[in-house]
């Protein structure tokens, strides 16, 4: 069973290959990415994340998660010497973290309910488990950023986490907190890592480092990627060829 | 007037035999002349630490003609990733003709050279640098081992449609208006 919503304004696909599934547990999840929204979302005007870089909310007072999550932001800050950044201009802005951590999650809720074979996805970003419908590795295409219509990579995945980063869509910028420029010396950045919320921390970091990042993945372990520049020519780290056989 | 010839001849001597030592022995000569502590072999008064340089103007010496204007790179600040001047621990120390440098021991900023942050501390001692040592250096790929600071060769491809069947994509099709809209304050606030 597939379903798909837009939450969080980001379309959000869930496939659950195992037979028991039921649009129950498909509502559940949706209904927690949209408490996940309601919780860290800077656009609602009630979100404790709003209230907070209002000043409405005291640190110590903070929910669990958002403490968390604060706490997960500084440890990814470290790693990756700054690069990775939840500052901007004094405010808090956790979207670049929570919507990997909300994948992460929602297929952990998922584990806890006794499915095994499914994939999760927010905008690109995706959690996969088991195997797909044909009883293989999950294939996962990365996006053309010339031809939003075409894939350029074909990766087979499971058990694992896939994220991307670019700025070829309707002129999103990502932000270099080090340099205090927009971060635009390549075209996009896929990370594949052991859960999806780090590798979606490191696709955003490691975007900004420019042409560095691939560099970075390579000296980072239990980590691959694959960088696309502006001379349509990637670049991809020394452990990524195993995801592209589908065995 | 035979003392008076003797003395004469004992001085003359003497004069004879000074001469002689000098015209024989130049440099020899000159550093026991010039040094009061005749005991005292070494009178290298720089930092024993420093590599002497012969264009320094407090080096004893130092040829006095020579008027060569020397700078030191002590800040290894770049904002460019990319570009990254760093000192090797063998260079040799260059000491500024003109103005001095303050004792103590300084750390330069952190500079972000291709995959890691390299930092240097340099230590001054009396108003020369007397050593630089690295605080951060690039650590190569998987193994750790210190690299050379050249770059591990990646793998390329030309970027090519493929036409597999596929459960998902991964791409950066939307990304959170939220993170846009931070991002689009925090680079009007950038601009120059």
């Amino acid at each position: 069973m597939k379903q798909s919503r837009t939450i969080m304004s980001m379309p959000v696909t869930i496939e659950i290959v195992d037979s028991n599934a039921t649009t129950k547990i498909f509502e559940e999840i949706f209904n927690y990415l949209i408490s996940v929204d309601e919780q860290f979302s800077t656009f609602k005007k009630n979100s404790e994340i709003t209230l907070f870089n209002e000043g409405k909310i005291d640190s110590k007072d903070l929910s669990d998660d958002m403490k968390k999550i604060f706490n997960l932001s500084k440890d990814i800050k470290n790693r990756t010497n700054g690069f990775f950044d939840i500052t901007y201009n004094d405010k808090i802005d956790t979207s670049g973290l929570v919507k990997g951590w909300a994948i992460y999650n929602a297929s952990l809720i998922l584990h806890q309910k006794g499915f095994k074979n499914f994939y999760v996805e927010i905008a690109g970003d995706i959690e996969v488990s088991g195997l797909n419908n044909e009883g293989q590795k999950w294939a996962i295409g990365i996006r053309n950023p010339f031809n939003k219509s075409e894939n350029v990579k074909i990766v087979y995945l499971s058990d694992i986490g896939i994220a991307t980063s670019g700025t070829y869509e309707n002129g999103n910028h990502i932000y270099n907190p080090i340099e205090k420029r927009a971060a635009d010396e390549i075209e996009s950045l896929t990370v594949i890592g052991p859960n999806v919320y780090e590798a979606d921390c490191l696709a955003t970091a490691c975007f900004a480092m420019g042409a560095n990042g691939i560099y970075f993945l390579e000296k980072t372990p239990g980590f691959e990627g694959y960088m696309i520049d502006h001379n349509k020519i990637a670049t991809f780290t020394s452990g990524f060829e195993k995801y592209i056989n589908n065995i | 007037m035979k003392k008076f010839i003797l003395s004469i001849i004992v001085i003359a001597s003497f004069g004879f035999y000074v001469i002689s030592q000098n015209t024989g022995n130049s440099s020899g000569n000159l550093l026991s002349l010039s040094n009061t502590n005749s005991s005292d072999t070494n009178t290298n008064t720089i930092p024993t630490n420093v590599v002497p340089n012969p264009s320094d103007t407090n080096n004893p010496y130092s040829n006095p003609q020579d008027n060569t204007n020397q700078q030191i790179n002590t800040s290894i600040t770049s904002t460019q990733p990319t570009k990254i001047i760093v000192p090797t621990p063998t260079s040799t120390p260059i000491v500024k003709k003109t103005g001095l440098y303050n004792d103590g021991t300084y750390i330069g900023n952190p500079a972000f050279a291709y995959n890691d942050n390299v930092q240097v501390k340099v230590i001054i001692s009396n108003s020369k640098i007397s050593d630089i040592q690295f605080v951060q250096y690039p650590a190569s790929g998987r193994s750790g081992r210190i690299s050379s600071f050249s770059l591990p060769t990646l793998k390329q491809e030309a970027i090519k449609a493929q036409s597999a069947n596929i459960n998902a994509v991964s791409g950066a099709s939307y990304t959170s208006p939220a993170f846009i809209q931070s991002l689009t304050s925090a680079l009007d606030q950038a601009k120059v």
